[in-house]
C-alpha cells in the first residue's frame, strides 16, 4: 500500500476553458464561446514556450476543463505534439483526457488512443436521465453507456468515470443502483463526488430560493460511507475522499500529486494552478485576459503566493488526511521540524480511540469516517 | 440663611427630571445659551443615554424672586434608581423640600411612590409638578386625581409645566421660594455637615459634597470624619456653580464642597458627618449607613492578555465610585479576573458599560449572585457570594438568602400575568391595592436572587411597558439552596457554576445547557452538556458530532482557497476556551452568563 502510483516527477495540467453549455452546478471557469478555441490553442502554445525549460521531466499530463472533448482530433493532435516538443517527459507518462459522453464516437476515441492518450475520464455523473437533466448535463444515460463501451473497444485500459451523489431527490438505494451499474462496467477508476453548490451557480441560486434542499450532514455522511462500503466490497480502493481505484496501481497518478504535496505541477490555460516548491501561482480566470496577456508577451498569471512553513504544514495535513495513505510521519516531521505524534499526543489518542485515525507503517492514516472529517482533522 | 432654599427633584425614570433641572439653571441665568449644554447635570454618556442620573450633582442658583429679594436655590440632583436609594436618601436629607415630578401622560409610577416615601421620611415639603403637559397624550386631570388618591397629597398644591417647552418654569421657582422652608440650624454651634456625595478630581483629590447643618467650615480648619475619626486639613471650600466656585467659608444652611487632601473617594463615607477636630459636635447627623454591595459577579477580560489593563481600569474606576468593591478571582475556564460587589443590577450594568466604553476593555461577566448565608454544622455562619466558595454541602445545616419587598404598579389588566410571574419567582404575602380607576399596586416579598434573573425583561414585556417596579431590601430568610455546576463532557466549567434554589435547579440547569448547545459548534465528538448538583445530574443535553465536513473536490485550483478557509477556522479555534477536548467559543459563555437583566 506504500506505493500508490506516487512519483517525484512533476505533472502538467491543461485547462480547456470551453463548454457547449454550462452545467447548472458547476463553478469551474469555462466559456461557451467555442469559436475561440483556435485563438486559445495558439495562445496555449505560446504559454508553453513561455514556461521555459526549468522543469524536470514530467510523468503526467492531464487535459481537463471545461470540456476537452470539444476539441477536434486535429486540435488534440496539435496540443499533444506541441507539448511533447516543448517539455520533456518520462518514458511512460500518464496522459489523461476528460471527455463528455455526448462528444466522442468510437473513431474519435481510437484516434485519441493512437495519439498516446492512455487514460480517459468520462463525465457520466449519473445514468438517470432525470438527474442528468436536473444537473444540466447535455448527454443521456445511454450515451454514457455507449461511450464507456466505445472507450474499451478503442483500446483504453485505464478508464475512469465521474459520478455524483447527494442530488436532491436521490436516495441511497437509487445511488447504490448507479454504483452497481458503474461496478458492472469493470472500470479502473471511479470518482464519486458529493454535489456541492456554490451560491453563484444556477442550482446554487435555486437552492437559496428554497426550491430544494441538499441532504443534511448526517445524510451526506450516510451517502459517503455507503459509497465507500459498496465500492470496497466490489474490490475498489477508497484512496481519496472522492476517488476509488480498482487497485493501488490504478490511482490517478496526476491527481495524487495534488494530495501528496511533494511534487510540483504546472498548470496551463486560464485559471490553471501551478506549484513549485513553496510557490503557487495561477492564471487569469478569464479567456479574454488570458489571451491579452499572452499577446502582449506576458505570462498570464493572476496571482502568486509564497507559502509559509505554517501554510505548507496546514496544506500537508488537510491534503494528507484526504488520502487513505495518510501522512508519512517521518517525512512530515523532517519537513516541518517537529514531532507530530508527540505534539498532539492527547488529541491523537482521542481521535484514535474514536476511530478517526490510526497509526500504521509510519503513517498517520484516516479511517473512512476520518476522511469524512478530514478538514477538522487538519486543525488538530 | 433665610434666603437659602435646598431642594431636590425626584421622579420616575424618563419623567423629565434632567430637562427640568436644565430649565431651572437656564432660567436663573447661571448658564447662558452659549455655555448651555442639554442636561448639564447628567454628565456621563451613560446617564444621557439611559435618561437616568447615576451620580448626585449639586448646583447653586441665584434667583431674584417676585418679592424682589435674591435667593440662593441649591438644587441637589439625585440618582434616579433604586440601586442608589441610600445616596438618594442622603441627598434628600440635605434638603428641605422636593419637586415631585410626574409625567402628564404616564402618571404616577412605582418610583414616583418610592421617592415620595423617601421624601416623607425626611419630612420634606413636597411640591407635585406635572410635567410634559404639552404632550398630545397628556392627561392632566387624571394625574391630579392620582396626586390626590394615590399619593395622598393636596391636589391643589400641584404645578403644571413643560420642561421641554420652558412652560411654567417661573412658577416652579416661585413655589420653591414660597413653599420650601429655609434651612434651619445653629450657625454658632459646632460644625455638623452631612456628606451626600464625593467625587474624585485628578488634581485635587476627593471633592466632598456636603450640606452644612450647624456651624461653619473654612480653609485651614482641621476637620474630622465622625465615622472613623480621621482628620484632614481643609484646603478649600466653595459653592457649586457650573463649576466649583471658591468661597471663604461654608456656613449653616449652605450646600457646597470641601477639599481637604482626601486621597480617594473610598476614604469618604456617604452619609457621614464632618465636624471640627477641636470643637466636635456631640453626635453625628442621623441616617448614616455603611453601603453594602448586594449583587456580586466576576469580571474577566475576554483576552487573558488584558488582565493587567482590567486591573488598572478597576483601580481608576473606583477612584470615583467607592461603592464598587473588588478582589482578585480566578477561574479555570476564564483565567484571572476580579470578583466584584455592586449596589444592584443597574450599578452592575453601569460598571460593565463604563469599563468597556471608557477603558476600551472587552470583558465577560459571570452570572450575578446575591450574598447567601449558610449555617454550618460547627455552628459558624458564613456568607457566600461566589459559587466557587460554596461550602461543603455535607457541612451545611441551614441556608438563607436576602429578600426584598417588591412594589409594582400597573394598569389592572396586567395583574394576572404579573401575579403569575411573581409566584414563579417565589413571591409571597402579596398585598394588592387599587390606587385609582383601572390602576393597581401590588407588593410581593421575594428573594432578591429572583430579580437578578430575567425578571425585569419579563416584567416589562408582560406589562407591555406599562408596569413599573421598585424594591427595598428587607431581610434574610431561610431557603433551600444548591450549587448547580455545568459539566461539558464531564469536566466542570467553574465559571458557569451558580447558586440556585433547589426547586429551580433543574430548569436553570436545562436553560444553561440549552444555551451552551446553541453556541458551541458541533465538533468531531458528541458533547454531553450536563447540569449537576453534587453527583446528581439534574439537566442534560447533547451536541451531536458532525460527521462530514470534507469538501468533495480538492484539486490544484481548490487548495489555496481551502487552506485560507481552514486558516480562518484555526484562528477562531485559538480564541476559544478549551474545556477538556471541547473548544467553547466566548459567545457560549456570554449566552449562559447573560442574566437577562437588560
Amino acid at each position: 500500500m506504500n506505493q500508490q502510483n506516487h512519483t517525484k516527477h512533476p505533472g502538467i495540467y491543461i485547462h480547456i476553458p470551453f463548454c457547449r453549455s454550462k452545467c447548472s452546478y458547476c463553478n469551474f471557469y469555462s466559456t461557451t464561446a467555442i469559436n475561440r478555441i483556435d485563438p486559445f490553442l495558439n495562445a496555449l502554445f505560446i504559454e508553453m514556450n513561455l514556461c521555459g525549460s526549468s522543469w524536470n521531466r514530467f510523468d503526467t499530463l492531464y487535459v481537463g476543463g471545461g470540456t476537452p472533448s470539444l476539441l477536434t482530433m486535429k486540435q488534440f493532435s496539435d496540443v499533444l505534439s506541441h507539448i511533447r516538443e516543448t517539455f520533456r517527459f518520462t518514458e511512460n507518462p500518464e496522459i489523461t483526457v476528460e471527455i463528455n459522453p455526448a462528444d466522442m464516437n468510437l473513431n474519435d476515441l481510437k484516434s485519441l488512443r493512437s495519439m498516446g492518450v492512455n487514460r480517459i475520464s468520462i463525465g457520466v455523473q449519473s445514468f438517470n436521465d432525470d438527474i442528468l437533466a436536473f444537473l444540466g448535463r447535455r448527454h443521456t444515460g445511454s450515451q454514457a453507456r455507449r461511450t464507456i463501451a466505445d472507450a474499451g473497444r478503442a483500446g483504453f485500459e485505464n478508464i475512469g468515470l465521474d459520478l455524483m451523489y447527494g442530488i436532491p431527490g436521490q436516495d441511497i438505494p437509487s445511488w447504490a443502483e448507479t454504483l452497481e451499474e458503474a461496478i458492472s462496467c469493470e472500470l479502473e477508476h471511479l470518482s464519486c463526488y458529493q454535489l456541492t453548490l456554490e451560491d453563484d451557480t444556477p442550482l446554487g441560486k435555486r437552492r437559496q430560493m428554497g426550491e430544494f434542499l441538499l441532504p443534511d450532514e448526517d445524510r451526506q455522511y450516510d451517502f459517503f460511507m455507503r459509497t465507500s462500503t459498496i465500492l470496497g466490497d466490489a474490490g475498489y480502493v477508497h484512496y481519496e475522499v472522492s476517488n476509488f481505484a480498482r487497485n493501488k496501481n490504478l490511482v490517478s497518478r496526476h491527481n495524487s500529486k495534488y494530495w501528496n504535496h511533494h511534487t510540483p505541477y504546472l498548470g496551463l490555460g486560464p485559471a490553471a494552478h501551478s506549484l513549485a516548491e513553496n510557490r503557487r501561482w495561477w492564471n487569469k480566470v478569464s479567456l479574454t485576459e488570458y489571451l491579452a496577456d499572452i499577446h502582449s508577451g506576458k505570462a498570464p498569471i493572476a496571482t502568486s503566493e509564497t507559502l509559509s512553513t505554517e501554510a505548507l504544514r496546514l496544506e500537508a495535513l488537510f491534503l494528507g488526511f484526504r488520502t487513505k495513505e495518510g501522512i508519512h510521519l517521518e517525512n512530515f516531521n523532517t519537513r516541518f521540524e517537529c514531532d507530530l505524534l508527540e505534539e498532539k499526543a492527547e488529541t491523537i489518542e482521542i481521535l484514535q480511540n474514536s476511530g478517526f485515525i490510526r497509526i500504521e507503517d509510519g503513517y498517520l492514516r484516516p479511517t473512512p469516517s476520518g476522511m469524512a472529517v478530514a478538514d477538522s482533522l487538519s486543525l488538530i | 440663611m433665610k434666603n437659602i432654599r435646598n431642594f431636590s427633584i425626584i421622579a420616575h425614570i424618563d419623567h423629565g427630571k434632567s430637562t427640568l433641572a436644565d430649565r431651572l439653571i437656564q432660567h436663573t441665568g447661571v448658564s447662558d445659551a452659549r455655555t448651555f449644554k442639554d442636561q448639564i447635570l447628567d454628565t456621563m454618556d451613560i446617564e444621557r443615554e439611559r435618561g437616568i442620573t447615576i451620580k448626585s450633582q449639586a448646583i447653586s442658583l441665584p434667583y431674584q424672586a417676585g418679592d424682589g429679594k435674591t435667593y440662593i436655590l441649591n438644587l441637589i440632583d439625585t440618582p434616579g434608581h433604586v440601586d442608589f436609594s441610600y445616596e438618594v436618601s442622603r441627598s434628600l436629607a440635605s434638603c428641605e423640600g422636593v419637586l415631585l415630578l410626574i409625567d402628564a401622560a404616564q402618571g404616577v409610577q412605582a418610583q414616583t411612590l418610592a421617592n415620595l416615601y423617601l421624601a416623607m421620611e425626611n419630612n420634606l415639603e413636597i411640591i407635585p409638578v406635572i410635567n410634559k403637559i404639552d404632550l398630545p397624550s397628556a392627561d392632566v386631570d387624571r394625574v391630579i386625581e392620582q396626586i390626590d388618591q394615590e399619593l395622598g397629597l393636596d391636589s391643589d398644591s400641584h404645578l403644571k409645566c413643560s420642561a421641554k417647552e420652558g412652560i411654567g418654569i417661573e412658577e416652579i421657582l416661585e413655589a420653591v421660594v414660597d413653599r420650601i422652608p429655609p434651612p434651619k440650624g445653629d450657625p454658632q454651634g459646632p460644625l455638623a455637615a452631612l456628606i451626600f456625595d464625593a467625587k474624585y478630581d485628578p488634581f485635587r483629590g476627593t471633592v466632598i459634597h456636603c450640606r452644612i447643618f450647624d456651624g461653619a467650615v473654612k480653609s485651614g480648619d482641621m476637620i474630622r470624619f465622625m465615622y472613623n475619626s480621621t482628620t484632614y486639613k481643609v484646603e478649600e471650600v466653595g459653592h457649586f456653580l457650573l463649576s466649583r466656585s471658591k468661597r471663604d467659608r461654608l456656613a449653616s444652611g449652605e450646600v457646597g464642597y470641601v477639599i481637604a487632601g482626601v486621597k480617594t473617594v473610598a476614604d469618604v463615607r456617604i452619609g457621614d458627618t464632618i465636624t471640627l477636630n477641636d470643637r466636635p459636635c456631640e453626635k453625628p447627623l442621623p441616617g448614616f449607613r455603611e453601603i453594602k454591595p448586594v449583587v456580586f459577579a466576576s469580571i474577566y477580560p475576554i483576552s487573558s492578555d488584558d488582565y493587567m489593563d482590567l486591573a488598572v481600569a478597576l483601580e481608576k474606576y473606583t477612584l470615583n465610585d467607592a461603592s464598587l468593591i473588588y478582589q482578585k478571582d480566578s477561574s479555570v475556564a476564564l483565567g484571572q479576573g476580579f470578583r466584584c460587589g455592586f449596589l444592584g443590577l443597574l450599578h452592575l450594568d453601569v460598571v460593565q458599560e463604563r469599563l468597556e466604553r471608557e477603558y476600551g476593555l472587552s470583558i465577560l461577566l459571570s452570572v450575578p449572585s446575591v450574598r447567601y448565608r449558610f449555617t454550618l454544622k460547627d455552628g459558624t455562619v458564613t456568607e457566600v457570594d461566589n459559587p466557587s466558595l460554596y461550602p461543603d454541602p455535607m457541612s451545611i445545616v441551614g441556608s438563607e438568602e436576602p429578600y426584598i419587598q417588591a412594589t409594582m404598579m400597573m394598569p389592572d389588566r396586567y395583574l394576572g400575568v404579573v401575579m403569575k410571574l411573581c409566584m414563579e419567582k417565589r413571591g409571597v404575602n402579596s398585598n394588592l391595592k387599587y390606587t385609582g380607576p383601572g390602576r393597581a399596586e401590588i407588593v410581593y416579598e421575594m428573594p432578591l436572587s429572583e430579580i437578578l434573573y430575567d425578571f425585569y425583561d419579563r416584567f416589562k414585556s408582560i406589562t407591555q411597558g406599562y408596569g413599573s417596579f421598585d424594591y427595598d431590601l428587607t431581610d434574610y430568610r431561610e431557603s433551600n439552596l444548591a450549587l448547580l455546576d455545568i459539566l461539558v463532557n464531564g469536566e466542570k466549567v467553574d465559571a458557569l457554576s451558580q447558586i440556585v434554589h433547589r426547586d429551580h435547579a433543574r430548569a436553570r440547569g436545562l436553560l444553561s445547557c440549552e444555551r451552551l448547545k446553541e453556541e458551541i459548534p458541533k465538533q468531531m465528538f458528541r458533547i454531553a452538556i450536563q447540569g449537576a448538583i453534587g453527583g446528581e445530574i439534574v439537566a442534560r443535553t447533547t451536541i451531536s458530532a458532525f460527521r462530514k465536513d470534507v469538501t468533495a473536490k480538492c484539486y490544484g485550483g481548490d487548495i489555496s482557497r481551502k487552506r485560507k478557509l481552514l486558516e480562518k477556522q484555526k484562528k477562531g479555534k485559538k480564541r476559544m476556551k478549551m474545556i477538556g477536548s471541547v473548544a467553547i467559543p466566548q459567545s457560549a459563555f456570554l449566552a449562559v452568563l447573560k442574566s437577562d437583566t437588560d
